[in-house]
């Protein structure tokens, strides 16, 4: 694993970025996957690797992104159903910061969010910029079951779950777009790097956009 | 040539040894639970250890051969028959077509390989060919076979010569060997010793994706919490709660509970054979004997490619 520090931060995040699309534009026999994170990049070796050879490796590399500029994030506007089925802890939420649901909903989508790195199951786009005041701690047990396009916080994050899966993070909504391409990753809509807006929206626009899906 | 299913059994996919370098995206490798036990299931009749093989899950289904073809288990051994007739185990045996193979419930681990002479033939996702069921891709249309399906054999161009097998490796399943974590210093003494002392018991909420355990719960000094990183193949999380959770084949690719040990290499084989219910110890060894031990397991395989084992 290289660390770049142990916050979440813009700078951080472009640093592992540059790191990440290098390690990704130049494929290395011994390194098999990598996983990119707020201020991390682990990698996982191939059962063949040398490990000499891979931290020399990772040493060069990080003199390299040095240099590398980094892209100018895309908007992506995300429409989110707050509350109701769709977003059960939004009261768990509200009760653990002392806000209304409503003033939750409100300093969530309140702003942009960075889409720090794609992770946790296929698709997850891990967000960063929320509001602290909406903070709130994992559930203990996680949930077996998450429907797609769940809108989360989870301590001082929030994601949205491109595909069910099981998942511990408070669920306070839902959008009715699929954030994320399975045939083609590198084309998804939401992608490391992109800004995220949250619109709240009405059921009748969440179902209509949902047929559109 | 293919394979017609006549009953699903519990969780049987297309598995081979997983689909790589899309972490990136979230999708881990996936690939057989008990890898060892697939690459052993090819070499017996003639693939490379590579091929995709049938991973059956507790109960097996029901399988009718639509060609000749050989073929043999591998894995835990389950309750088996051929047109009624008893069928054993690590043998490369002669199949007719028409003949139909009875897979019931295990005797004794979690998962049991089918293998093909020639593999399966499913479609290529990304870089690979095996199942990930919890995101619903890869393999047999991504999900496990249900009655109805037809699973196609893939061509002998690649096949070599099947293998005998007079010699089993010695696995103790109910230790499973680690090293430290990358939150090991999370957990002081008492932390640690509760944590290789007691029996754990696998749970019923076990997956492809996660082995969740019970047992006493074991405290953190350091929180329930860390600023979400990597996850490796074979991580022991933490969660709130202080029961562990083996990260597994189908595992998330970045979290945030902190990760006290790692399964070594060498014993992820063990972690696919663990069915609810099981009890096991978790044991502590240096990063250099989890090294000695993959070797040594490794070179078990490549005896059995050179043909004297």
């Amino acid at each position: 694993m290289v660390k770049f520090g142990e916050t979440i931060s813009k700078n951080l995040h472009q640093q592992v970025f540059s790191f990440t699309q290098y390690l990704i534009d130049h494929p290395s026999v011994d390194i098999i996957n990598i996983h990119p994170a707020y201020s991390s990049v682990m990698v996982s070796l191939d059962n063949n690797a040398s490990l000499s050879r891979v931290s020399e490796y990772l040493q060069i590399v990080l003199t390299k992104v040095i240099d590398i500029e980094y892209p100018k994030p895309r908007i992506v506007e995300v429409p989110v159903m707050y509350g109701g089925e769709n977003g059960p802890d939004l009261k768990r939420v509200a009760d653990h910061t002392g806000l209304t649901p409503v003033e939750v909903i409100k300093r969530h989508s309140d702003g942009d969010y960075l889409v720090y790195f794609i992770g946790f199951s296929i698709g997850f786009p891990y967000l960063g910029g929320m509001d602290e005041s909406i903070s709130t701690t994992r559930l203990e047990v996680p949930r077996k079951y998450v429907s797609a396009g769940s809108i989360g916080i989870a301590g001082n994050q929030t994601g949205i779950y491109p595909m069910s899966s099981p998942g511990g993070w408070n669920l306070i909504g839902r959008t009715p777009l699929s954030i994320f391409n399975a045939e083609k990753p590198e084309e998804s809509p939401v992608k490391m790097g992109d800004k995220v807006r949250f619109r709240p929206i009405d059921e009748t626009e969440f179902d209509a956009l949902a047929e559109n899906q | 040539m293919s394979i017609s299913v006549l009953q699903g059994g519990l969780q049987s996919t297309v598995q081979n040894l997983g689909r790589y370098g899309y972490t990136h995206f979230g999708i881990s490798a996936s690939g057989a639970g008990d890898q060892l036990s697939l690459r052993i299931g090819n070499l017996l009749v003639g693939n490379p250890d590579s091929f995709s093989g049938l991973e059956m899950t507790l109960i097996g289904g029901k399988y009718q051969f639509n060609a000749d073809a050989f073929i043999a288990l591998s894995g835990s051994e389950f309750h088996v028959n051929l047109d009624g007739d008893p069928f054993p185990f690590h043998n490369c045996i002669y199949i007719r077509k028409g003949q139909i193979l009875y897979i019931g419930g295990t005797k004794n681990g979690a998962r049991c390989y089918l293998s093909v002479r020639g593999g399966f033939d499913v479609p290529k996702y990304l870089s690979g060919t095996t199942t990930h069921v919890m995101s619903g891709l890869g393999g047999f249309k991504g999900r496990p076979l249900q009655k109805g399906d037809e699973l196609k054999i893939g061509s002998l161009e690649n096949v070599s010569q099947p293998i005998n097998i007079k010699q089993t490796l010695e696995i103790d399943y109910h230790i499973l060997r680690i090293t430290n974590g990358l939150q090991s210093g999370y957990y002081d003494d008492n932390a640690w010793e509760s944590f290789t002392t007691q029996s754990y018991t696998v749970s019923e909420n076990s997956s492809r994706m996660g082995v969740r355990l019970q047992g006493e719960p074991i405290r953190s000094k350091k929180g329930n919490e860390i600023l979400t990183e990597g996850i490796p193949l074979g991580a022991i999380q933490i969660p709130g709660g202080g029961e562990p959770i083996i990260s597994f084949v189908e595992h998330q690719t970045t979290g945030g509970y902190p990760k006290m040990a790692n399964v070594i290499t060498a014993d992820m084989c063990k972690v696919g054979q663990l069915k609810p219910g099981d009890l096991f110890k978790f044991q502590r060894v240096t990063i250099e004997e989890a090294e000695k031990l993959r070797l040594k397991q490794e070179s078990y395989i490549q005896k059995l490619k050179n043909g004297h084992d």
